[in-house]
């Protein structure tokens, strides 16, 4: 279990004061898969940095399975870094060490027997799939066996937290997603905490239990996915169901979130007969998100609809509703 | 009498040219050596104490990057190594010779050759070190692991460039004490206006640099993996991997 409490990160440029992190708090509960979004200059990769102490946060607090890492001396930060696995965006292979060695080189730090050595690098590659590229140098890798490498490293120390900073952000669509189903698996397997930094809400979608949106420093949103991507309005709920640019209709619109059972029933159908109305879908998306169905839809209804009433009875079904 | 004829019958060549062949070699043997003993931990320390550096010291680092900076730039060689002619005697009993030379050859090369491993190490990649730091190394590990082992391509090719220049110091040295080629070429090429002395004196000098240069990139290319080309086996290990995937 990682939990973040009121951590602030502030750097001084001159006589200016960055406030890269402002009071970020976050839980991640132990074998679930969290997602940090955030767009550039949010303070993704600050947070990360504060995680690992590769810089020490201004103030706050990080717990991780218990252990308060902010609370650490200097001295023991290297023991306390060996429980959290380390993703990167370029992977950040030693280009002078083979894949093998490069899973190696965490186990080496700890004087492991050659012996233990060889056998772990040999179920790890195997593990991440890349079994007949133990000899391989990174050059000779591409992108994807790149970060497949990176991720056997990172599992290497045998930690209880993986932090993947823009795993996929260098990695073209189908790649990204073998590399997160990977991660999925890892997470299932081995019972392992993540969290998983990103812009991009593919990311989110795919592998994510949970979610928090960073803007300016600061958690805006944060939940279960399937709670953030319920909200009508929420910010996040927009990014995972966007709706595709259309032209708004002459006439009234209303804006639709469906979540769960009733985004697979016939709920405009139902809408239209009861109020013998026409219907007319603008634009839609639907996703299924944690195993469950989820749409946004814009509908055109006539002039003369009673919107107040549809309204009523759309919240009655349990469907959230507004004029757009 | 013709050139080659020379070559066999010239004293400044049958007796003179292995003696100072030798000297020469002496001296960027020894300066070489002291270079490299020097030169790399003061490299080292230039970089990891820099403002973004592995142990920033800034104060301190400013201070040795200047002496260094001064020494390298603002002072002629040639003056230098007069200047040390003191230190020389202090330190091996004479003022001339090969090993006298050496003091003054590896004071003008060390602050060079760091210079050149100050930036190589700089372009190992922050993420590498992130990524060593995060998995519980300690600086020292990060140094040996990671920044001088990544670095290593471009440290041999720095030591071969400051071989290189140490070649030339030594010529200069040889004129004012230290023996060597460059006394030989000073005393029968200019002196006596035996051009065949200078001649040969010339050819090897340019055949040291030569195999110093070839034997520099050899080294730096065996130890480069940083592009698929260049990965010693790399051809075959792919094309090995390949019909595994194939296979399997
Ligand atoms: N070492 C530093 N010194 C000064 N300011 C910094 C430093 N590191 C980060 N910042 C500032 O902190 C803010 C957050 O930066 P950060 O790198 O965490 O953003 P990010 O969310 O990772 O962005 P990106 O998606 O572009 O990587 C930015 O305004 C940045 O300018
Ligand atoms: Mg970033």
């Amino acid at each position: 279990m990682i939990t973040v409490s009121d951590l602030r990160k502030t750097y001084q440029q001159g006589s200016r004061t960055i406030t890269a992190l402002d009071g970020v708090s976050l839980t991640v509960p132990r074998g679930s898969i969290h997602g940090i979004i955030g767009h550039s200059g949010a303070g993704k990769s600050t947070l990360v940095r504060c995680l690992t102490l590769l810089d020490r946060p201004t103030s706050g607090s990080v717990t991780i399975d218990g252990r308060e890492l902010t609370a650490v001396k200097d001295s023991e930060i290297r023991t306390a870094r060996r429980r959290i696995g380390m993703v990167f965006q370029h992977a950040n292979l030693m280009d002078s060490r083979t894949a093998a060695q490069n899973v190696a080189h965490p186990l080496e730090l700890v004087k492991t027997p050659k012996a233990d050595i060889s056998s772990t690098v040999a179920r790890l590659l195997d593990l991440v799939g890349l079994a007949g590229f133990a000899d391989a140098y990174p050059s000779q890798l591409s992108g994807g066996q790149k970060q497949r490498v990176g991720i056997a490293r990172a599992l290497a120390s045998d930690p209880d937290v993986l932090l993947c900073d823009e795993p996929t952000s260098a990695l073209d669509p189908t790649t990204t997603d073998d590399i997160l189903d990977l991660i999925h698996n890892l997470t299932d397997t081995l019972g392992l905490t993540v969290l998983i930094i990103t812009h991009e809400m593919n990311v989110v979608k795919r592998i994510c239990d949970s979610v928090s949106l960073l803007e300016d420093g600061r958690v805006v949103e944060h939940g279960r996915l399937q709670d953030v991507a319920a909200q009508l309005d929420g910010k996040l709920s927009r990014a995972l169901l966007p709706l595709p640019a259309h032209r708004p209709g002459r006439m009234p619109a209303l804006e639709l979130l469906l979540a769960g059972d009733v985004a697979s029933g016939p709920v405009l159908s139902d809408l239209g007969r009861r109020f013998d109305l026409s219907i007319n879908v603008l634009a839609g998306s639907v996703e299924n998100l944690a195993d469950s169905r989820f749409g946004r839809l814009r509908i055109e209804v006539s002039e003369l609809a009673p919107v107040e009433e549809m309204l009523q009875y759309l919240q009655s079904q349990g469907v959230a509703a507004k004029v757009a | 009498m013709d050139f080659f004829d020379q070559l066999f019958t010239n004293p400044g060549i049958t007796r003179a040219l292995p003696e100072e062949f030798a000297a020469t070699m002496q001296m960027i043997g020894i300066s070489g050596f002291f270079t490299l003993l020097v030169g790399l931990p003061l490299g080292v320390f230039l970089s990891a104490s820099a403002p973004d550096g592995l142990r920033p010291m800034p104060l301190t680092n400013k201070v040795i990057s200047g002496v260094v900076v001064n020494i390298t730039r603002s002072i002629p060689f040639a003056i230098l190594m007069v200047s040390l002619i003191p230190l020389a005697r202090l330190l091996t009993g004479t003022s001339i010779g090969p090993v006298a030379a050496s003091v003054s050859l590896s004071i003008g090369a060390i602050p060079f050759f760091a210079r050149l491993v100050e930036t190589s190490l700089r372009d190992v990649s922050s993420g590498k070190i992130d990524a060593a730091l995060v998995m519980g190394s300690t600086r020292m590990q990060v140094v040996t692991k990671v920044l001088l082992r990544e670095a290593l391509p471009g440290l041999i090719a720095a030591f071969t460039t400051t071989l290189v220049t140490l070649v030339g110091y030594s010529a200069m040295a040889g004129i004012i004490g230290g023996g060597g080629l460059g006394r030989l070429a000073y005393n029968y090429g200019l002196q006596r206006f035996d051009t065949t002395v200078m001649v040969v004196v010339i050819i090897i000098i340019v055949l040291i640099v030569q195999a110093i240069q070839l034997a520099g990139d050899w080294a730096a290319r065996r130890v480069d993996h940083r592009s698929a080309a260049t990965a010693g086996s790399g051809k075959r290990l792919r094309r090995k991997a390949a019909v595994q995937v194939v296979g399997s």
